[in-house]
């Protein structure tokens, strides 16, 4: 595949005139004082510092709280288009769910032979103590963040399923508060979904879950923070306020008479819900890493004993791991029994001798990614690589080959940001939030949109010069 | 409530009092060398004393020049009750207990550390150093203000009030004590004009001197200065006052959770060491002594109250 050259804007991608999502928000634009509008984006920053709305960047001091750029222009979604990716994705969490509990359990997919088994067996993301474990409800993945990105009007890709604990939910919210604010005349033209009730729908989901060792009338929620110095410590706050649940870290907790429980001014009090934003790794010293102080030992046999619900439920990072990425359409027809709505990028595994080949012949054209990586970290955007980089990769690929995989470099839709110039066009992708519970999936409309500020870069990341827009997703 | 929320909002609130009781220092401190020609530095040293932190400073600085010690007790990162090092430990319990303030109280302390973090990047001037200080007890005013109008009356509203209370009295204990030998009442018939200007000056540092006027006729005597920092129950930074307010907050505790602790019998036995306490038994028994006893008892009781309240796992 070569080097795409042209790419599809969002908002300019029809040849005459803005496309239909955006022609009422560009009429308004277009009547606005573009000095105005520029004094507004620093307004943005000032409010976004006043409500501290940051993140600290990892390795740096506690001091250096930095803020997510905030780009002021919407990014707008057809409620045509909305409802396709609705149906996709949540056809895709539920056979990420009926995944999680079939490999968990009898393998029918490996029998099957869809799905070779070295792929589980030899992977840190799967976790051996939960095999047999049923989880609460039935429920592994209770939030899910699924990266889309966009190459055309009518094409989308599933870039990855963040099964895990998938963060940037506070900041679809907090966006949609600052527009909220700074334009409130937009949303009475526009009919923009509100995307405010997602903390609600957030406890509802976590509470539907509740272990069989529940006995109230309403379930206690806590969220679990690995501390004020963790990146997202901000998000686990918010959520945790949001919910009226508590904020908790490892310290404040201890497994009392078999249920795990609080310290609170008036003794230990159990929690039934946990929301951890911790990874499995750290959850659980007696049962995985030892050196984990951010854990509660034991929590897993208290899990496993019907005591708690842990969400998302351990050994999730299986479903989302990248060497498994590629299976994906496979995965989703062999459980729903459906062709996938949203399609899988193209994707080279390196472990097998001819992919290997291919991706070294064509390294300058290629994006290369860490199987284990993440945040955009250990991966290479071949376009965009120096000859030294390239040739770092090869080696590294060489001596490793199963821990890459590669992928086409995708034409990134672009929506336009406002720069000193007016608009300008900056490459984006897009993380809708998903919430499962045993009765129904739901899917927050919009989500985060990320965008890639530096001209022609191709990467969202927040950790890499990443800002983010509000997501509007259009009524009917 | 988690034991460590409790823990984080007494203690949000401890550092917030300790700012604007340090900028009232620096005011007391800095009025004093305006007015006076000579002997100056004594009454650095004296403030450094108050603060508790002579080691620290010596440490650092063997002279108590006017320019070290007000930069020292505003901005130095060595120095922990330094106005810069308690609002960002104020700010940092304030991250770490988001979730039990109104979002009125949170913005107003992160608004307060990110303009003393401008306002303190670099050394303050004598000419801006007025401005400054009014901006430290103008941003305090709003936490209060805020924390007054749009919280619950509930035990987050009760643990913050235990912390700014019992770093006040401590304070004022402190301040009390630092001088206590201008307030003995020999000292008292001296009656020089420089003992005049040290009593100001203990009023002036805990913002009292205009009251006093009001109560006493303009006339500062010792035994009326100790009768008003110590036993009166109207002024807010008595330490009869401040501690009916820590039982009053000890009270509402028990009765919100329903159980009855350790705190609450040594807070009422504290303040029976000030009902109905005259002056002159005061100085009888050694106002020294009687200063050391009630430090030494604000420590207890906040230890006790941490204990009681599971602020530590």
């Amino acid at each position: 595949m070569n080097t795409p050259t042209r790419f599809f804007d969002e908002m300019f991608g029809s040849a005459d005139g803005p496309r239909s999502p955006y022609s009422q928000y560009f009429d308004w634009f277009e009547g606005e004082d573009p000095k105005e509008l520029r004094k507004k984006s620093q307004e943005a920053e000032a409010f976004f510092r006043r409500i501290g709305i940051t993140f600290n960047v990892y390795g740096q001091q506690e001091a250096d709280e930095r803020l997510i750029p905030f780009d002021i222009v919407p990014r707008i979604i057809s409620a045509r288009e909305w409802q396709q990716l609705e149906k996709g994705i949540e056809q895709r969490v539920r056979a990420i769910n009926a995944f999680l509990h079939d490999i968990y359990h009898r393998q029918e997919i490996v029998r099957a032979g869809r799905l070779p088994k070295e792929i589980i067996a030899r992977n840190d993301a799967f976790l051996p103590k939960m095999i047999g474990v049923t989880p609460p409800g039935g429920v592994y993945t209770h939030i899910v963040g699924t990266d889309l990105v966009r190459t055309g009007e009518n094409e989308f890709y599933v870039l990855e399923d963040n099964a895990r604990t998938p963060s940037g939910v506070s900041y679809m919210l907090e966006n949609r508060e600052t527009m909220l604010q700074m334009f409130p005349e937009l949303f009475t033209k526009l009919k923009v979904r509100p995307v405010s009730s997602y903390p609600q729908n957030l406890r509802r989901s976590l509470a539907d879950c509740a272990p069989p060792a529940f006995d109230g009338d309403k379930p206690v929620v806590a969220v679990l923070t690995p501390g004020i110095h963790n990146s997202a410590y901000f998000e686990h706050a918010f959520l945790a306020d949001q919910m009226g649940a508590e904020l908790v870290e490892a310290h404040d907790l201890r497994i009392v008479d078999g249920r795990v429980a609080m310290r609170t001014t008036r003794g230990y009090t159990p929690i039934d819900v946990i929301y951890r934003r911790i990874d499995d790794d750290y959850l659980d010293p007696l049962n995985f890493n030892p050196d984990s102080l951010l854990g509660v030992p034991g929590i897993l046999d208290v899990y496993k004993a019907g005591g708690i619900t842990i969400a998302n439920a351990p050994g999730t990072g299986i479903a989302d791991d990248k060497a498994l990425y590629s299976y994906m359409p496979d995965i989703v027809e062999f459980y729903t029994g459906e062709k996938a709505i949203l399609q899988n990028v193209p994707t080279w595994r390196c472990s097998d001798p001819d992919s290997l080949k291919y991706v070294l012949d064509n390294l300058s054209d290629l994006v290369v990614k860490e199987v284990h990586g993440s945040g955009g970290y250990g991966m290479l955007v071949g376009p965009a690589a120096s000859k030294r980089e390239l040739a770092r990769f090869e080696k590294k690929l060489r001596a490793r080959p199963n821990a890459y995989i590669a992928q086409p470099t995708l034409a990134l839709s672009t929506v336009p940001i406002m720069t000193k110039k007016g608009l300008a066009p900056r490459h984006v992708d897009l993380r809708p939030f998903v919430l499962v519970s045993p009765k129904q999936v739901r899917i927050t409309p919009g989500g985060l949109t990320r965008v890639a500020l530096k001209e022609g870069s191709l990467v969202v990341n927040s950790s890499q010069g990443g800002g983010t827009k509000d997501t509007w997703v259009l009524g009917d | 409530m988690l034991g460590k929320t409790a823990g984080g909002l007494f203690w949000m609130f401890r550092y917030l009092e300790r700012c604007e009781n340090t900028a009232r220092l620096i005011e007391a401190g800095w009025r004093i060398a305006l007015t006076r020609t000579s002997d100056g530095d004594n009454e650095w040293e004296s403030i450094i004393k108050t603060a508790g932190i002579r080691d620290i400073y010596a440490q650092k600085h063997d002279d108590f020049d006017a320019a070290h010690v007000v930069n020292f007790l505003l901005r130095d990162g060595d120095n922990p009750s330094s106005v810069l090092s308690s609002i960002g430990a104020a700010r940092s319990n304030a991250r770490l207990v988001r979730t039990a303030l109104s979002s009125e109280v949170w913005e107003s302390v992160n608004e307060y550390w990110m303009a003393m973090k401008s306002a303190l990047a670099r050394p303050v001037s004598a000419r801006n150093l007025p401005k400054v200080l009014q901006e430290i007890r103008y941003r305090t005013a709003i936490v209060r203000g805020t924390l007054s109008g749009t919280m619950l009356r509930n035990d987050i509203y009760n643990f913050c009030r235990l912390g700014t209370f019992l770093e006040r009295a401590d304070n004022t204990a402190r301040i009390l004590d630092v001088k206590y030998y201008v307030l003995l009442p020999s000292a008292s018939f001296v009656g020089s004009s420089m003992d005049n200007a040290q009593w100001e000056n203990i009023l002036r540092s805990v913002s009292a001197e205009r009251a006093f006027g009001w109560l006493h006729g303009g006339e500062i005597t010792a035994s009326g200065v100790v009768d008003f920092l110590i036993l009166d129950q109207r002024l807010p930074r008595s330490l009869a006052f401040c501690n009916a307010k820590i039982r009053g907050n000890l009270e509402h505790l028990e009765n919100d959770y329903g159980i009855h602790q350790k705190s609450q019998d040594l807070a009422k036995k504290i303040c029976m060491k000030f009902d109905g306490r005259k002056t002159s038994d005061i100085f009888e028994d050694g106002l020294h002594e009687f200063l050391e006893t009630a430090i030494r008892d604000n420590a207890m009781l906040a230890s006790q109250i941490e204990q009681d309240f599971r602020f530590y796992g």
